[in-house]
């Protein structure tokens, strides 16, 4: 099989979760959306290792594995109170950093 | 050969679907289970390039843990589940431009850096003793590393869900 047919699967998943990322205003959708970017950059890790006949790819997908694990307990953590002290958890409202 | 590139286009083409779905569902509850069928089709690719190890990781941490989180997390941020309007910014257009861009480049650069470049016939099927060998040997400080950020994750989320 060529690399290639993974690699464009890769990048078309990433920026189908970039879309999501910039579009979407629920702040669940866009932690989905975050896992979707996550998971076209394994493919690509896990795609690359088998390409070089290395195992590095795998360990790396693995850690990226372990840290969307984490990513997603603080990120839900984060919605959660976002949600306890205005709620809602459109992301539109979310802007007194803007002042 | 002709059946991986079946099974491969097969599982793409499902992937594919699930994500644009993700990404445009009116419904928390459909996306979540419309990213149930990517992170699955995931798993199925790593079995295609012969990584075993890590579909299984794949399914049981995020197949497992990481849709119940979402679920719970859709449960305990809304009142009501269905369908809603209005999940969308009003800079969305601007949004499916930059992602069109994006994709344009990237399929144009990996399309120009491995052009028909062939993942070799018989995949080195690389056992999870290697995989564990390679874990615990040269990468053991970031897997130390890594244990800390779990931590840290599990102290911040309890935290920060804590009532008081």
């Amino acid at each position: 099989m060529l690399i290639n047919e993974f690699l464009l699967l890769g990048a078309l998943l990433f920026s189908i979760g970039v879309y999501g990322v910039l579009a979407r205003k629920n702040a669940v959708l866009v932690l989905m959306s975050i896992e979707l970017i996550l998971n076209a950059v394994n493919i690509n890790l896990v795609a690359f290792g088998a390409f070089w006949g290395t195992v590095s790819g795998q360990v790396f997908a693995l850690f990226v594995i372990a840290v969307a694990a984490a990513e997603v307990g603080v990120g839900l953590g984060i919605v959660l109170m976002i949600y306890r002290n205005r709620a809602t958890i459109d992301l539109e409202t979310a802007s007194l950093m803007k002042g | 050969v002709v059946a991986q590139h079946i099974a491969f286009g097969i599982i793409a083409a499902l992937m594919v679907v699930g994500a644009l779905r993700v990404v445009t569902s009116n419904n928390v509850v459909h996306a979540a289970l419309w990213l149930v069928l990517v992170l699955a089709g995931a798993a199925a690719q790593y079995v295609l390039l012969a990584a075993e190890f890590v579909a299984v990781t794949q399914v049981l941490v995020y197949v497992g843990a990481v849709m119940v989180l979402f679920i719970f997390g859709t449960m305990l941020t809304r009142a009501q589940i269905g369908r809603e309007r209005d999940l969308n910014n009003k800079g969305w257009p601007l949004a499916l431009v930059v992602a069109l861009v994006l994709g344009g480049t990237l399929a144009y650069v990996l399309l120009d850096a491995f052009g028909d470049d062939e993942l070799p016939e018989e995949p080195a099927i690389q056992s999870v003793q290697n995989v564990s060998d390679s874990i615990f040997g040269p990468y053991l400080i970031p897997f130390w590393a890594l244990s800390f950020v779990l931590l840290a994750a599990m102290v911040g989320a309890i935290v920060l869900a804590r009532k008081d």
